[in-house]
């Protein structure tokens, strides 16, 4: 029997470390540790609900686990055979003791490729990664396969870039080995940056491995001898376990020299990110690795031709690597036929906001918005409406209802105004302000713009300082035209991707929500009753009583009147800091 | 070999150019200028400026979602570009609004007003009003003085120039761009103030400044108050690379001699004395060539400690430069001091006795091409009881502010001379505004002292030119006496490294901070990244050597008196104490975080 405690970052912040080690010592004083194993592994993808622990063969997830609940566990569990109910997932316990988890709404929609060994494995142990085709891929490709065989595996394979941009890998990969050089690199791209996303981080975490040999496939495939992992130094945990992973992988003679007995040799050292999110743009990551200011740079020259120290470098993104061990073992055609015309294979994504099921998922690309939002994710928090999700990370667009039936893929949802990213998804409910919403993504980008080119270093603070300015219920019709043009000409002229993109949750709004921008500049109001310059408090008479309490919590002394009477608020000095309303017991403070 | 040619349509004419050529230069050679800002390029010294990051020069490149930057984007085969189209007009607009919006408009009382950048491109572009500017923040910075450069960041647009002359062309590296996003700027690591920096005080980044972002200190009030002030002798002293470029200031085309008129603007500014830094050039020679020939003395008998290579010392940006980077070599260059302070410690010394008044009563005024003149006149060893042997040193610019503030009819002035004794000088000190110029004024005297033959021609042509480093063997009488010579800071790092390796092949070493020498010095008139004008200078200098009746610098009479009546003779104990130094480890004083 196992016991699989999801040792990923979010679980741990919630202890799952102490659960493990209480399991364990349970396990030892009942004297079953011959029989059971606790063993730490990656993210399941439920984060929602975590710390998750789950209970194998018999595949029994128990959520929001406590480390006290550990006695329970053993005891009924796994000494008695009887699932603890208490702590059953939610969706489990609703369903007959024999159901697949597979089947609940969480898990029926998706695929897992690159998350295939993420929750299943310890991503310490590499013997487990072995016993699931782990490096099964490199000997293929070094024993069966040409480097141009395996570039053109990947090529038929459809995969595309899975950091942002959807460049299609076997390209950049023929173009890398095409180009002439007496040392070539690979990179993986692990500098996640976007909020709220933790794709490449849980891979690393729960499947160090799939990344390495993916590494040595493509250094195999492109005729590189070096790898360089840059990740950022804020991944301690994925940092462990990738040099875990990297020490034992020399061990078993899978890095290094003559890998598998044959001729190839690669090894690969780590580069740590000081978390700047432009350094995620490979130019800039490449500068940065070279302990220059990460800043992009133009391209062409592209990182295949002149990339880390001048060399040909191809660069690839951690989910994307993740995929590749799959392709070659289970074949191009097999990953080509899942997913749309031109966007093959899964992505994963990491659902956030007001969602019931926050956590990580992947699903097959063509997977529609409403299929993510409301079968896998539960559907909105509270039972509120949608009204909007963000696709791409800070610089994706916000999409509405009326998107909800795309199938999602790179194409689509750039035809839509947004973009795939590197798969955030933030979902948004009627209580939702758009108009914040913009302002919100701006500020991130205001501050991860590097500064190199004018339209990012300084359009982007205009635009922020615009919405900011109708926030707070002062800006004109005019703005809103000015808004648009500043951010088309910010997409137009700005030197990399992230200016290229960061004013995509503007333009996004301006063209789903305009309604809501025309209300907060004509009517001085905000629908969603978010942005506080726009709230008017005052005091309803035939519900005042006067008993003074408002007037007692008002920091700013803004609210009038004598014992008993009805008491007045001073729209000059009110600062909306609500306390009034949440003091009076009459509901006698109304906001508009 | 024939060049490969790509042929691409741009708007809407046929061109062939050069594989490689980027759009704007093929724009440029069918005659279509697309506007530039952070892009720089000198063509002779091979220094090109093209980080990408205005986007004033974006254009349409059909079959492109994005604008491309005309600076850096190659001419591909069949390509077709729009460079002044209505959708390229409004994004370069746009962005030149958003630059400006982030830019004080101080333009009133800014050093750069009329020889700006930005000024002369918000003009090109149309632009009247700057949308929004009611609510928009500006990044401001603290002001930075140094003794010779002021950096007022707050006018900066990040065209990284400077951080380019710094880095790549000078290998300085004081500044390099920090902060992220909007606050992003160039300045030294972890906003340092220059003065605990590597900064040399070349002042190249304030050459190329688009904006007034950096610009020198100016001495032009302090020197009004020494002029109005009549119990002091005012005494001036004009470097060489002066009388070559001060003319483009008042509209003279580059390379105009302007050197009897600076004299008269001088006089009629109302210096006491007008005196020639070339005179102390001369002084500079006999001192440094009998300091290279004494070295060289040792060296052929076989002496360990001969100190071969001798380094020029006249250049005070590259004596910074080696004091913070190669401290060990100290003791490598001649231990001559520049002209600019001999000439100073000659004033207050030699010259205030002759006409009878104290030091104290005597201020020295340097006209420079140069920053790094500012704070070298400034160094503690160069004064006398706190009494500096040069009071002001002002670069070129403001000397030609200082004119047109006195309202002195520059074109107008009658051609006039030095005053004497220390205005009289000879081709060779004139020539030390040229890179490879000192090398070869001391070639001319070492060679006519050492072979104790006379010169049978004076043009060594073969130490003249632009290119970054070079070398040359003269004969000197059968012995093959080989120099080196640099100018740019990046070069001199070169040779300095070969020296500190052991591993140099040369006797003398010539060096010059500034790309070109002194003419194209940190307070010449901007050049604007046009290196055909420093070109011009060049060849002004090299005719007022050939117009000098004497043109070596140990036939000076004026040199020659100075010896019999003060010095003795050179390497003396006097010209020791008077026209000697030495150098110092600052390594120290580079504060790399407090």
């Amino acid at each position: 029997m196992h016991l699989l405690v999801c040792g990923a970052t979010t679980c741990r912040t919630s202890e799952s470390d102490l659960i493990a080690e209480n399991l364990r010592r349970e396990i030892e004083e009942k004297g079953l540790q011959s029989e059971v194993q606790v063993i730490m592994t990656g993210c399941f993808g439920f984060c929602e609900k975590g710390p998750v622990v789950r209970v194998m063969p018999d595949n029994t997830y128990y959520a929001r686990v406590k480390p006290e609940d550990a006695p329970v566990i053993v005891a009924e569990h796994v000494i008695k055979g009887k699932r603890v109910q208490r702590l059953l997932h939610t969706e489990m316990a609703a369903q007959s003791a024999a159901t697949e988890p597979k089947q609940t709404g969480f898990r029926r929609k998706q695929i897992r490729i690159a998350l295939r060994n993420c929750g299943s494995i310890n991503p310490e142990n590499i013997d487990e990664y072995i016993a699931r085709d782990g490096y099964a891929a490199l000997g293929k490709c070094l024993t069966e396969m040409s480097p141009a065989q395996v570039v053109e595996q990947i090529k038929l394979s459809g995969l595309r870039g899975r950091g942002g941009g959807g460049f299609p890998t076997g390209l950049k990969w023929e173009i890398a080995a095409r180009n002439k050089a007496d040392q070539k690199y690979v990179v993986c791209n692990a500098d996640e940056g976007d909020p709220g996303a933790f794709m490449d981080r849980s891979v690393l975490e729960g499947d160090p491995h799939s990344v390495l040999e993916a590494m040595a496939i493509c250094g195999y495939a492109i005729g590189a001898s070096k790898g360089l992992i840059y990740i950022r130094a804020e991944y301690p945990l994925a940092i462990q376990r990738l040099k875990t992973a990297i020490s034992q992988a020399r061990e078993y003679g899978l890095l290094g020299q003559e890998i598998l007995g044959s001729s190839f040799m690669f090894d690969i050292e780590m580069r740590y990110g000081a978390g700047a999110f432009v350094c995620g743009e490979e130019t800039a990551l490449i500068h940065s690795m070279e302990g220059e200011r990460g800043e992009p740079t133009n391209k062409p020259p592209f990182p295949a031709e002149s990339g880390f120290l001048g060399k040909p470098t191809n660069v690839n993104n951690v989910e994307t690597l993740a995929s590749i061990p799959v392709i070659i073992n289970k074949g191009a055609a097999w990953f080509a036929s899942i997913g749309t015309e031109k966007s093959k294979g899964t992505k994963v994504f990491a659902l956030a906001g007001k969602i019931n099921n926050v956590g990580l998922i992947e699903v097959p690309m063509g997977t529609t918005l409403r299929e993510v939002i409301f079968e896998i994710g539960g559907g909105i928090k509270n039972g509120k409406k949608f009204k909007a999700v963000q696709t791409g990370g800070p610089s994706g667009g916000c999409l509405t209802e009326k998107h909800l039936d795309i199938a999602i893929d790179f194409d689509n949802l750039i035809a839509a105004g947004s973009m795939m990213g590197s798969g955030g998804m933030i979902v948004m409910d009627e209580d939702d302000c758009m108009v914040s919403v913009a302002k919100y993504f701006l500020e991130f980008t205001v501050e991860e713009s590097c500064g190199k080119c004018s339209p990012c270093r300084i359009g982007n603070k205009r635009l922020h300082e615009l919405l900011e300015h109708i926030t707070k219920g002062n800006g004109t019709m005019a703005d809103l035209d000015r808004l648009r043009n500043m951010s088309l000409v910010i997409k137009d002229t700005s030197l990399c991707g992230l200016g290229q993109s960061s004013p995509n949750p503007v333009l996004s709004t301006l063209a789903n929500f305009m309604d809501e921008y025309v209300a907060h500049v004509t009517d001085k109001k905000c629908p969603s009753g978010q942005c506080r310059d726009l709230m008017r408090y005052s005091v309803i008479p035939d519900k005042c009583v006067g008993c003074t309490a408002c007037a007692r919590a008002c920091p700013v002394n803004a609210i009038s009147g004598e014992r008993k009477e009805v008491h007045f608020i001073d729209q000059d000095k009110c600062i909306k800091c609500n306390a009034c309303f949440e003091k009076c017991k009459f509901a006698a403070v109304l906001i508009n | 070999m024939k060049m490969e040619t790509v042929k691409l349509t741009i708007d809407n004419k046929q061109i062939e150019v050069n594989k490689g050529t980027t759009l704007l230069k093929a724009a440029r050679q069918m005659g279509v200028e697309i506007p530039t800002l952070c892009h720089m390029e000198l063509h002779d010294l091979n220094i090109e400026n093209k980080p990408g990051g205005c986007r004033i020069c974006v254009v349409e490149v059909q079959g492109r979602r994005n604008l491309a930057p005309a600076c850096i984007t190659k001419c591909e085969e069949g390509m077709s570009v729009r460079t002044h189209n209505p959708r390229v007009l409004n994004a370069r607009r746009t962005v030149m609004e958003f630059i400006l919006s982030d830019h004080p408009k101080d333009c009133l009382i800014c050093p750069k007003s009329g020889h700006c950048d930005l000024q002369d491109m918000a003009n090109r572009l149309g632009i009247r009003e700057i949308p929004g500017q009611d609510i928009a923040a500006m990044s401001t910075y603290r002001k930075d003085t140094s003794p010779s450069i002021i950096r007022e960041l707050d006018k900066c647009i990040m065209c990284r120039r400077c951080e380019m002359m710094c880095n790549e062309v000078q290998t300085v590296g004081a500044l390099s761009a920090i902060n992220r996003g909007f606050m992003a700027v160039v300045a030294p690591a972890f906003e340092q103030n220059l003065e605990y920096s590597p900064c040399t005080y070349c002042g190249q980044c304030v050459a190329v400044c688009p904006t007034g972002a950096l610009t020198e200190v100016d001495h032009t009030r302090d020197v009004l108050r020494a002029l109005v002030d009549p119990s002091k002798t005012v005494v001036v002293q004009t470097a060489p690379a002066v009388r070559a470029a001060l003319g483009e200031e008042f509209g003279l085309k580059p390379g105009t001699l302007v050197t009897g008129k600076l004299v008269a603007a001088l006089k009629a500014l109302g210096f006491d004395y007008v005196f020639d830094t070339d005179f102390a050039a001369d002084l500079t020679i006999m001192e440094e060539g009998t300091e290279l020939l004494s070295r060289l003395g040792k060296f052929l008998k076989g002496e360990k400690d001969a100190n071969i290579p001798i380094l020029t010392s006249c250049c005070p940006g590259w004596v910074n430069f080696f004091e913070h980077n190669y401290p060990e070599l100290k003791d490598v260059p001649s231990t001559a001091k520049s002209p600019q302070q001999m000439f100073g410690a000659i004033a207050k010394t030699y010259f205030a006795d002759k006409i009878n008044i104290k030091r104290q009563d005597m201020v020295v005024v340097s006209i420079m091409p140069c920053l790094a003149k500012k704070y070298e006149s400034q160094r503690p060893e160069f004064a006398v009881d706190g009494n500096p042997d040069v009071d002001f040193s002002i670069s070129t610019r403001e000397l030609a502010a200082f004119i047109r503030q006195a309202n002195i009819d520059f074109n107008g002035l009658p051609d006039m001379d030095f005053d004497r004794p220390l205005g009289e000088s000879t081709g060779a000190g004139v020539i030390f505004g040229n890179t490879g110029g000192v090398i070869e004024a001391a070639v001319r005297t070492a060679y006519e002292i050492f072979t104790k033959k006379k010169l049978s021609r004076l043009d060594f042509t073969e130490l003249r030119g632009m290119e970054g480093v070079r070398q040359a063997v003269i004969d000197f009488d059968g012995f093959p006496l080989s120099i080196g010579i640099a100018h740019g800071l990046g070069n001199a790092r070169k040779l300095l490294d070969e020296v500190r390796a052991g591993r140099s092949k040369f006797h003398a070493i010539e060096v010059m901070a500034c790309p070109g020498g002194c003419i194209g010095g940190g307070g010449q008139p901007l050049h604007h990244g046009d290196s055909s004008v420093l070109k011009a200078r060049a060849k002004a200098i090299y005719d007022e050597d050939k117009n000098k009746q004497i043109r070596v610098s140990h036939e000076n009479q004026y040199i020659l008196q100075l010896y019999k009546e003060y010095l003795g003779e050179p390497g003396s104990e006097k010209a020791h104490h008077l026209l000697h130094t030495h150098y110092f480890d600052k390594k120290a004083k580079i504060i790399i975080k407090k």
